[in-house]
């Protein structure tokens, strides 16, 4: 079985994050990069994949600049097999980063593409299934559990509520929710073999944006809190301020 | 607060990246693993045992040595990383690592013959196993070729007496490697801990590295076989030349206690107010934050460029003192001055400073004291021996 992943560098979620300077985007130098949480489950299910079927291959695909190579390296000191970095600086344009990624795999071999839900810097949770639809291939978003048996994957997935179990064929894609495994640490071992392991470069689909960002702003920064009082007493004063003041109530 | 380590001169900048992805995997098994359980560990005077596994499947354990034991072959300065990153947590954690790796791998790597090598390594590494150091005696520290403890040549096999003390892992170790005089010349041997005569009493009533275990191991008697002494160095060249390896982990690991520290006074002194402002607004205290920074800042220099010395294979014993030395110093200093910002608070075990600072008193006296250190460096300077 071979098996995609595709997976996105994002700020960390600790880092503090400023606009750049034109306020056009977010500005990401000396800010700590990481790989997207949600795709490190992604990670781990195709590994658990190949610890039970024994004879998957899988490569991680990165569209970024040079910091998508620090992502791939994360992938490969996991246990993936093989990196391919597609160049190019990916902006907010969920369709355009798909068009990319969907170019670059057309002519891959494969049976399961696996990515996560969304990812935490822009959260808009399309990439996923917009490549299965350029690829033409079924999709499942928001995976808690995966079982495949012969060709077929039959995938749990969580909506409002409750969950949904469906049923594909391979080749199919599917995409990663918390909670559908425990992601491993990197080995000391498995970081010193990454090295070793090849990540085959690609030039990005040339492929015209259709959005454009006006201005990108930090939050307004949050005031100070109040303490009402303590204990029984301070309970009228705190509803009123929730209705009169906060209006939530 | 989620945790800012100070990294002021970028040494960021001259990692490697496998050395970056080996800092944050370690960092991040500390903050999810280790964080979450040292405070009771430190009050119960309880080593994470239940870790040993898990150091041993990432890889943590005997870094420095060939894939062919199942070791990673890192690089000089992936282990001091290594040190750095765990001691951030707990010196303790730090310590079982150093006498696993420096002091256990070590001797049998460096001195041992194939067969000790090829049972023993792969065992280490790999945390089913674990070992201790046995040097220091009751009534010989800082001066161990004093040591009483003898190994006696039956002809068939050898028969070592004596006791060690303040011995690290000592009742949770499987091996000991026990320094002894055989014929007056101190040699090495491999001492399975279950054998018949040897007892290890641990000592619990610790100030200081609580969530480590310490231990006496006294010998009565214990039977060895030939094949287990280390045939490859004689005298205090052998414990020696361990203790150079560890004090190299000792001199990056202290400064991740110290950036601990410095962490929690910085972020404290931001939010704590006092006369309407943040104590942070104050000349004083900034004085200090400033002191502390400037001493990481120095130290972590010092480590980097004796890790590209070890690697080049240049470094020499008395290097490695400097730097424990001035590094372990400054971080005994600076949590004195952390745990005074912190006020109230400092004394409380709700913060960490208070735990590394008594920590830090361990690892001060551990491994050469600060003013054995400095009569090592003053007798390379001026090839005069002020020791006794
Ligand atoms: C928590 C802990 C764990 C340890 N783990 C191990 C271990 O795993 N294996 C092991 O073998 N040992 C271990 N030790 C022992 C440690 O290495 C010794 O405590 C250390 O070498 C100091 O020896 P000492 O305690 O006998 O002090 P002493 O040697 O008695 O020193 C007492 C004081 O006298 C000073 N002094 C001594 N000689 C001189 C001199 N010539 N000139 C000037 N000042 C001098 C010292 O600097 C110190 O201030 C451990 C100790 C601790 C506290």
């Amino acid at each position: 079985m071979k098996i995609l992943l595709l997976l996105k560098t994002v700020a960390d979620s600790e880092a503090s994050i400023r606009p750049t300077s034109d306020g056009k985007a977010v500005a990401l130098s000396d800010i700590n990069l990481i790989l997207n949480p949600y795709d490190e489950y992604a990670v781990e299910e195709a590994l658990q994949i190949r610890e039970k079927n024994g004879d998957a291959e899988i490569t991680a695909l990165c569209y970024g600049d040079e910091m998508a190579i620090k992502t791939l390296r994360t992938a490969l000191a996991l246990g993936v097999e093989k990196g391919v970095h597609i160049k190019g600086q990916p902006g907010f344009d969920s369709l355009t980063t798909a068009k990319i990624l969907a170019a670059a795999i057309k002519d891959m071999d494969y049976d399961l593409i696996l990515c996560g839900k969304q990812a935490i810097d822009d959260d808009s949770s399309s990439v996923g299934v917009m490549v299965a639809e350029l690829l033409d291939i079924p999709s499942v978003s928001v995976a808690v559990k995966l079982d495949i048996t012969d060709g077929n994957v039959r995938v749990t997935r969580e909506i409002e509520g409750g969950h949904e179990i469906v049923e594909m064929k391979m080749p199919c894609l599917v995409s990663a929710q918390k909670g559908l495994n425990e992601p491993r640490y990197p080995s000391l071992k498995g970081i010193m073999a990454a090295k070793k392991k090849p990540i085959e470069e690609k030039d990005a689909l040339a492929a015209e944006t259709q959005i454009e960002v006006l201005r990108v702003e930090a939050p307004a920064t949050r005031s100070a809190g109040k303490i009402v009082g303590e204990g029984e007493e301070a309970v009228p004063e705190l509803v009123r301020l929730l209705k009169e003041e906060a209006k939530v109530l | 607060m989620a945790y800012k380590p100070l990294d002021y001169y970028r040494i960021q900048d001259l990692l490697t990246d496998e050395e970056k992805l080996i800092q944050e995997t370690v960092r991040d098994f500390v903050t999810e693993n280790l964080m979450p359980i040292i405070q009771d560990c430190n009050r119960e005077a309880r080593f994470p045992l239940e870790l040993v596994p898990k150091l041993g499947k990432l890889g943590f354990l005997g870094t420095p040595y060939p894939e062919k034991y199942g070791c990673a072959d890192l690089g000089a300065v992936a282990y001091g990383i290594i040190n750095q990153e765990l001691e951030r947590g707990d010196s303790g954690l730090r310590s079982f690592v150093s006498v696993q790796t420096s002091l256990v791998m070590y001797p049998i790597f460096a001195y041992g013959t194939d067969k000790q090598k090829d049972y023993w390594l792969p065992r280490l590494t790999q945390g089913e196993a674990i070992g201790c150091f046995g040097l220091t005696e009751p009534d010989f520290g800082s001066n161990p070729g004093g040591m009483l403890t003898r190994a006696e040549d039956k002809g068939s096999h050898y028969v070592l007496s004596g006791n060690k003390a303040w011995i690290t892992n000592g009742t949770i170790a499987d091996v000991a490697i026990i320094w002894a005089k055989l014929d007056g010349v101190v040699r090495g041997f491999i001492v399975e801990t279950d054998r018949e005569g040897f007892s290890t009493p641990e000592n619990k009533n610790k100030f200081s590295l609580r969530a480590s275990v310490t231990s006496d191991l006294i010998l009565e008697d214990v039977e060895i076989p030939k094949e287990n002494i280390l045939p490859g160095v004689q005298k205090l060249k052998g414990p020696l030349s361990c203790l150079t390896q560890a004090r190299y982990g000792i001199a990056w690991g202290c400064m991740g206690a110290a950036m601990a520290i410095f962490d929690e006074a910085l972020q404290y002194s931001l939010s704590r107010i006092q006369f309407d402002k943040p104590i942070a607004s104050f000349q004083l205290v900034q004085n200090k934050l400033t002191w502390m920074a400037t001493e990481i800042t120095k130290a972590q220099l010092l480590n980097y460029r004796l890790g590209q010395l070890k690697a080049d294979d240049k470094v020499t014993p008395a290097q490695v003192s400097m730097a424990k030395r001035n590094n372990v110093g400054a971080a005994l200093e600076i949590a004195r001055m952390g745990r005074d910002i912190l006020g109230a608070n400092g004394i409380s075990d709700e913060y960490q400073t208070f735990r590394h600072m008594n920590n830090l008193e361990s690892v001060n006296t551990y491994e050469g004291t600060y003013d054995i250190h400095t009569l090592v460096i003053g007798h390379e300077l001026t090839g005069i021996p002020a020791f006794f």
